[in-house]
């Protein structure tokens, strides 16, 4: 062999070596959850979900042939950390891919740096879609461009459906922002019905003591009380009542923290939002069968007192499929591409289908006037879905 | 026009709030008023505190036993924060800096022990009321109502009609003058530290009693409880059970009454007119 012949076929082994290295670099996904400070609680479901669908799509050999890696940074439930932490993911750590944090502020934060980079974000828990204005954000919790009215309407459909349906409401509220606009929303829709509003309570977020506003409840005596509230203020105000010796004839709760809620006895009959409980037929899906199995298991690893999958668990597993569905369905890392293709393709989740519609009226990638969401109601000490009738737990009814 | 039962509940809500902010003021009162440090890591300490009641409780102890354990460790957890402080001669501003970096460190020590997650304290407590006419009483509220009036009591009389008191007293007036006197300031101070984080680990059980818990909800507290630390008097043990009640009624009877949404403007408003009236006590 000559010399040159040699030096080419070094050379040539070094390229072809140096091209597997590249294809084995893993696709690396950046993001940020409230790993501390008070969105804590529910970040630490959403980093469950999220580990446990990077386990099983490496598993099945990654995304494009190449191996997963999640890059998760602590933005403290603060969203001007959130800010700075995508900016260094996307231009210190050069991720591939990122997808949004937990809650409204904090996603807001992102979508900003998202934008400015031009990449594409997936998000799954923002309160207030009619303020985005972004075209490469997509929401994958399933909830509609104006819950303002699509979510009163959903309880309000169920409450009427209840063997006895209610003819006064009292409507009792925090001012967090993603909840308050929720709630005066019901006011409208509750008075277009024709339903007695009897008392309108609004708190701070951050209030600690339920007890007047329990007895204020209590002395209106409302048919149905419709409180927005989300974590552990529904339980405050659950426990509120207890002490009083009083239960509604019908509540509901926004979003309330589904483990403590439910062990509060007065809790029983309350109802609340979701997209996924663990029976038929959510769990009909063999993957989400498979994912409740292996979220348990992790939850109970991570230390969780309540290894349950609901909403939360469903809609941030559910934000890692759309992301797979979409790498997959563009064949491509590539943000724009990505989202040309979820635009043109909706995609089955464990929570059902979603789709992203261009709506002339609506804020981008949203669906106005209906959603996924569900109504569960607590019956015997577990949460099961009663509404709508097609999602009903098998042999649950309203009560 | 609201109920007698509306009105009576809510003000026996804000009786039993107001004892929990007096009870969470109590060691915060004492450590800036007597030792000149505004001790933010109280508030972790509480937590401390409710988590610690919450896992022995779990273990099969009885929350009230609880504090047979937790009290003591907590003094001594006290002394080594005090030991701290005095050694690198810490003034009162940078105490503020630095207990908040303990607050920190702390939060984060119970989120990686027991998740960032809500816990429950499932105890026979809770499900234990009575009914008086149309009101109604819980066990734990009135545990922690009893304990916080027996505690700013006993430490109101310990410091007033015992020669330990009075060198307390003395010690925090004029620390240098008390030595001269014979008193041992340093080893007073000491088991001072060590009572205020006892009264953290106390005030934490009356916490696990009542609320579920979360680590970031310490700082849910920190607003009310100086409001009431301040418009006690600092260093005054029944200053803040008073001006708790005081805060605590106020705030349930806007509830009640108003909007709840104007509650919290309640306490600060109580503050401000109480450092424009009595600004000599401040």
């Amino acid at each position: 062999m000559t010399f040159i012949t040699r030096a080419a076929a070094l050379a040539a082994a070094w390229l072809l070596g140096v091209s597997v290295v590249q294809a084995q670099q893993p696709v690396r996904i950046g993001s940020t959850l409230s790993l501390t400070g008070p969105l804590g609680p529910t970040s630490a479901i959403h980093k469950v979900a999220g580990d446990v669908w990077i386990d099983e799509i490496n598993l099945k050999g990654g995304l494009l042939g190449r191996k997963v890696e999640w890059l998760l940074k602590d933005d403290q439930s603060r969203p001007d950390l959130a800010r700075t932490l995508y900016e260094q993911i996307i231009t210190v750590d050069k991720v591939d891919l990122i997808i949004g944090p937990y809650a409204t502020a904090n996603i807001l934060s992102a979508m900003g740096v998202a934008q400015r980079y031009n990449k594409l974000i997936l998000h799954n828990s923002f309160g207030t879609p009619r303020i985005v204005k972004y075209d490469l954000q997509f929401p994958t919790s399933g909830g509609s461009g104006d819950p303002e009215n699509a979510w009163p309407n959903l309880v309000l459909d169920a409450a009427a459906a209840a063997p006895r349906p209610p003819k006064t409401l009292a409507i009792v509220t925090s001012k967090f922002p993603s909840l308050h606009f929720i709630s005066v929303g019901a006011r409208d829709i509750a008075k277009k019905r024709g339903l007695n509003e009897v008392l309108w309570l609004e708190w701070e977020f951050g209030n600690r003591e339920f007890g007047p506003i329990a007895s204020r409840i209590k002395d209106a005596r409302p048919d149905f009380v419709f409180v927005g509230a989300t974590g552990l203020d529904a339980v405050m105000m659950l426990e509120a009542m207890k002490k009083i010796d009083y239960q509604p004839p019908m509540h509901f709760y926004m979003f309330p923290s589904p483990g403590p809620t439910a062990k509060v006895a007065e809790a029983r009959g309350a109802m609340a939002f979701t997209t996924f409980e663990e029976h038929a037929p959510f769990t009909s899906n063999p993957r989400a069968a498979q994912f409740v199995k292996a979220f348990h298991e992790r939850a109970k690893q991570a230390g969780l007192p309540d290894t349950a999958v609901d909403l939360h668990a469903s809609i941030a597993y559910s934000t890692w499929q759309t992301l797979e569905a979409a790498v997959n369905g563009a064949k491509s890392l590539d943000d724009k591409a990505m989202a040309q293709w979820l635009r043109a393709n909706p995609v089955e989740t464990i929570m059902g289908r979603l789709s992203w519609p261009t709506t002339p009226d609506g804020p981008p990638n949203y669906m106005m006037g209906k959603d996924i969401y569900k109504v569960k109601q607590l019956q015997d000490g577990k949460w099961v879905v009663v509404w709508p009738k097609e999602f009903a737990a098998p042999g649950a009814k309203l009560q | 026009m609201p109920s007698a039962a509306l009105l009576g509940q809510s003000l026996l809500a804000g009786i039993f709030a107001g004892a929990l902010y007096g009870l969470l003021g109590l060691g915060l009162t004492l450590a800036w008023g007597m030792l000149r440090q505004i001790n933010l890591a109280h508030f972790a300490l509480v937590f401390l505190g409710a988590y610690l009641t919450y896992q022995l409780s779990a273990a099969g102890f009885d929350p009230l036993v609880t504090l047979a354990i937790i009290a003591p460790a907590f003094f001594v957890l006290g002394i080594a924060l005090h030991a701290l402080l005095a050694r690198f001669k810490v003034n009162p501003l940078n105490t503020l800096l630095i207990t908040f970096g303990f607050t920190v460190m702390l939060e984060s020590l119970i989120q990686w022990i027991w998740s960032a997650d809500y816990r429950r304290l499932d105890s026979h407590y809770a499900g234990v009321k009575w009914k008086i006419g149309q009101l109604f009483v819980t066990l734990p509220e009135l545990l922690t109502l009893g304990i916080a009036c027996a505690l700013a009591l006993a430490t109101w009389a310990l410091l007033r009609y015992t020669d330990l008191g009075r060198a307390l007293r003395a010690t925090a007036e004029d620390a240098p003058m008390a030595a001269a006197f014979g008193v041992n300031h340093k080893l007073l101070a000491l088991l001072l530290s060590g009572a205020c984080a006892s009264f953290a680990a106390v005030a934490g059980t009356c916490l696990a009693l009542s609320y579920t818990l979360a680590p970031s909800q310490m700082y849910a507290w920190i607003g009310v409880v100086f409001a009431v630390v301040m418009i006690g008097g600092l260093g005054n043990p029944l200053g803040p059970l008073v001006a708790g009640l005081v805060i605590g009624v106020s705030e349930a009877l806007t509830m009640a009454l108003t909007a709840p949404a104007w509650a919290p403007l309640v306490s600060f408003s109580l503050l401000i007119a109480a450092l424009l009236l009595r600004p000599e006590k401040f």
